[in-house]
């Protein structure tokens, strides 16, 4: 099944301004088809990506996150690519330690004239994901079971496993 | 806060893929939203005064306008509701066109994501702050990169409209690529004569500092304030004393090296002067082919100088220039032909370019203005000219038309015919590509008055027969293989990227294509800016361009550099990172992260370090934001908060927990 036709999947994608959302733009502008499910945020920089942002799309239930930035050695900001490089790489080492599944987190770069890259990298993305499904949730634990796991926490008494 | 949201129709651009209607009614229930409405254009003047006038009606402060991406008209809405009072940073855009309603064809599901970035747009504006831009200063002075027409022709724009100009060129003389040539069409002009004026002027310009053999080793900075460092390659001669008299160049026991500026038909010494109308006309040795810098002993250009201007331990010098704008002009080079099996891969000397064969034209070449083929030396009385040779041919990774060879073919074409009056020229084309101002009329002259016969159809081999080359080809009108046999073959070799161009572009920060031209701001309304502030394209090195074109761009960008520098103060964006100084540990990590220096650590009162940002140094990126352990350093506009806004606002916490509680 293609992801055309089956149920939209929640996608999130952190671009940066100069480069990758220039790129979804380029594409835009020559009528590239992609899927629909991914949401685009813009920041202004791949470097400006905290991989908490990364994190709390996933455990909020984005079923996966696509980063994008401007080429290594062509960052608008000189460097941040490089700092993002690192950060989402270890990002992509951890996520399995947490529970879950790498596949679903993946980035790349894309410049602002590459619009048929970018239609590529959407698309190859979105099939991805929907050959992985949408993402496991914690249907058998009920709100009230969070709220007592997630208020002790939150008020700095730890969680139960840890004493 | 009282959010106005506007939904734009852009015509069907939009509309047609998305129910726009619906996406206005959706965000009118979005939390803090007062007014949403549907507008046809919001960026037309009524569509800007409605919103204005929407502001007022209804006591907004915070605008959202849902159309096309931010990256064109977030500067157009930004005055608009500035106009209408509000601060211009409580406006968000949702970018419903490029990333919506062009890229999708199901209407459903379009105007289902429509909404959602609707949203987002929301919350993040829910989140903003006022800001105000700082003032700074600007440096008056502009570097222009290369020498050629386009460089030469923004360089003097700039000088005679008042601005210190600093011209940095890679060869040794000025003039490009322009300077090579023999005439120019469609007016058969003496290129030289044309061109060599301007180059004096450049020479002579008071208000212009040129440094030859020199290239950008560095820029750091940013609009108004670059910091450039110019490597100054050694030449081993004191300019400052060369008088160009040339003694040197006829004493020069080396000169066995191909001649670059006559495309490797003849040779030249290893002290020379590249062409005598060459600016700056000062010698310089080539240290690969000079015998005293290959073997230690000659120096016979040290004793024959009446100047004593030759110095074989000069080293290259490295000059640091401030600059507040930058114009690249640093045009193109020519496609390799050798990848092409069928034109012999160089076996055949009697197989040249386009820009050889200007040289054999040229007064100044090496055979003095008489066509001569390089194998023996004979007058060619049949030329077989072949175009687009990599132009227009996806097998060696050149789609693109190079624009121009059409025309100097047919240039050349007459050209031979007025050179010899009995030869014949045949021109094996794909199309006929003419479209400028007496263009077309020049073509058809060259193949009703001067005789060029044109074949349309492509060269599959040539090959030798005695003397000739045997040029195989087909003639596709008449549906007929053609056999010519040629005694001189001229190749109209395609432009492309200047060789450094990627690495000169990684400095600047100006993007290239992929076959290395570089990007403009917007390929209608931006031709000569960058997505670099301060930074201009002219000529070339943004696409193949004829003289003319390149000659408009450097205008062009001359006149975008004049309009900068007329400011003696910018505004600096004032979407830079701000520190909560309770929250800052004084750990420095932004201070190092920072690519531009514009975060310091001062002493508070207690004598505790924190970090302190430089507003007008400061230029956006946040990659302190997050290399900041505490979350003290927030990039204003794209704060924690707001990004996790638009996160949550995508996709909804599953249960959520009241922290403060």
């Amino acid at each position: 099944m293609s992801a055309s036709d089956s149920r939209e999947l929640r996608i999130v994608g952190f671009l940066c301004n100069w480069c990758s959302y220039g790129g979804a733009d380029t594409a835009g502008v020559a009528r590239f088809s992609q899927p629909t499910d991914l949401r685009i945020i813009r920041v202004p920089c791949s470097g400006r990506i905290d991989p908490l942002f990364i994190v709390r799309a996933l455990i909020n239930g984005a079923d996966g996150v696509l980063v994008s930035g401007c080429h290594p050695r062509d960052c608008h900001y000189a460097e941040g690519n490089f700092y993002a490089r690192r950060r989402l790489e270890t990002l992509k080492q951890f996520l399995s330690a947490t529970g879950i599944d790498p596949r679903r987190f993946e980035y790349t770069w894309v410049s602002a004239s590459e619009g048929q890259r970018w239609q590529h990298v959407v698309t190859e993305f979105t099939r991805r994901i929907h050959e992985l499904g949408p993402a496991p949730t914690m249907s058998h634990v009920s709100d009230g079971a969070w709220f007592d796991a997630a208020a002790p926490a939150a008020a700095g008494q730890g969680c139960p496993c840890h004493g | 806060m009282r959010i106005g949201v506007f939904i734009c129709h852009c015509g069907s651009n939009i509309a047609g893929t998305v129910d726009v209607v619906a996406v206005a009614q959706a965000a009118a229930k979005f939390p803090e939203v007062a007014y949403a409405t549907d507008t046809m254009y919001a960026c037309s003047e009524p569509g800007q005064e409605a919103i204005v006038q929407a502001v007022k009606e209804h006591q907004l402060d915070g605008v959202v306008v849902a159309s096309c991406t931010p990256r064109m008209h977030e500067p157009t809405f930004r005055r608009t509701v500035e106009r209408a009072g509000i601060n211009r940073y409580f406006f968000e855009m949702a970018n419903i066109r490029e990333h919506v309603s062009w890229i999708g064809k199901n209407a459903e599901r379009n105007t289902v994501k429509a909404i959602e970035l609707v949203r987002m747009a929301v919350e993040k504006l829910r989140r903003n702050r006022p800001l105000i831009p700082k003032r700074f200063d600007v440096v008056k002075r502009v570097l222009v990169i290369g020498g050629g027409v386009a460089g030469i022709q923004a360089a003097l724009d700039c000088a005679d409209g008042g601005q210190e100009v600093v011209l940095v060129e890679r060869e040794q003389s000025i003039g490009g690529k322009m300077a090579k040539l023999d005439k120019t069409f469609p007016t058969i002009d003496c290129s030289s004569c044309v061109l060599g004026p301007k180059m004096v002027d450049v020479g002579q310009h008071p208000k212009i500092t040129l440094h030859t053999l020199a290239e950008i080793e560095s820029v750091s900075g940013y609009v108004g304030n670059f910091q450039v460092t110019i490597r100054k390659k050694a030449r081993f001669v004191d300019w400052s004393k060369c008088t160009g008299c040339g003694l040197c160049m006829e004493k020069c026991p080396s000169r066995k090296a191909p001649d670059p500026f006559n495309e490797g038909l003849c040779t030249a010494p290893s002290i020379n002067i590249p062409f005598p109308q060459a600016i700056p006309k000062k010698a310089a040795i080539n240290p690969d082919t000079c015998i005293m810098k290959q073997k230690g002993k000659c120096g016979l250009c040290a004793k024959i100088c009446p100047v004593k201007c030759i110095d074989f331990d000069q080293q290259d010098e490295l000059v640091t220039v401030d600059v507040g704008a930058i114009v690249v002009a640093t045009g193109y080079d020519l496609f390799d032909w050798h990848k092409y099996p069928q034109y012999g891969q160089g076996r055949y000397p009697d197989v040249i370019t386009s820009l050889q064969y200007e040289r054999l034209l040229s007064a100044s070449g090496p055979t003095g203005g008489h066509i001569k083929r390089p194998s023996d030396g004979k007058e060619p009385k049949t030329v077989v000219f072949i175009q687009c040779v990599g132009s227009r041919d996806r097998s060696v990774d050149r789609p693109y038309c190079s624009g121009f060879c059409c025309m100097y073919t047919a240039k050349q074409a007459i050209l031979t015919k007025d050179h010899i009056p009995d030869s014949q020229s045949y021109v094996f084309y794909m199309d006929i590509r003419s479209p400028g101002k007496g263009y077309d009329e020049f073509t058809r002259r060259a193949m009703e008055e001067y005789g060029a016969q044109y074949v349309r159809g492509r060269v599959s081999m040539i090959y030798p027969k005695g003397d000739q080359l045997v040029v195989r080809g087909a003639d596709t009108l008449a549906g007929t293989q053609v056999e010519v046999a040629a005694d001189l073959v001229v190749l109209a070799v395609g432009a492309e990227a200047a060789r450094g161009a990627v690495t000169l572009g990684e400095k600047l920060r100006v993007v290239p294509d992929q076959y290395g031209f570089f990007v403009e701001s917007h390929p209608k309304l931006k031709p000569v800016e960058t997505n670099t502030a301060g930074v201009f394209l002219a000529g070339a090195c943004q696409g193949p361009k004829d003289i003319p074109a390149s000659v408009g761009q450097g205008s062009a960008a001359a006149a975008k550099v004049l309009a900068l520098l007329s400011k003696d103060q910018l505004e600096s964006d004032p979407q830079v990172s701000r520190v909560t100084p309770a929250r800052c540990v004084g750990c420095g990590k932004c201070v190092q992260t920072c690519p531009f220096g514009a975060i310091k650590l001062v002493e508070d009162r207690f004598g505790n370090p924190k970090a302190e940002v430089v507003e007008t140094v400061c230029q956006g990126c946040g990659i302190c934001t997050v290399t900041c352990p505490q979350g003290a350093i927030q990039l204003e506009h794209f704060t924690d908060n707001q990004i996790l806004a638009e996160v949550n606002a995508l996709c909804p916490p599953r249960i959520r927990v009241n922290y403060a509680s």
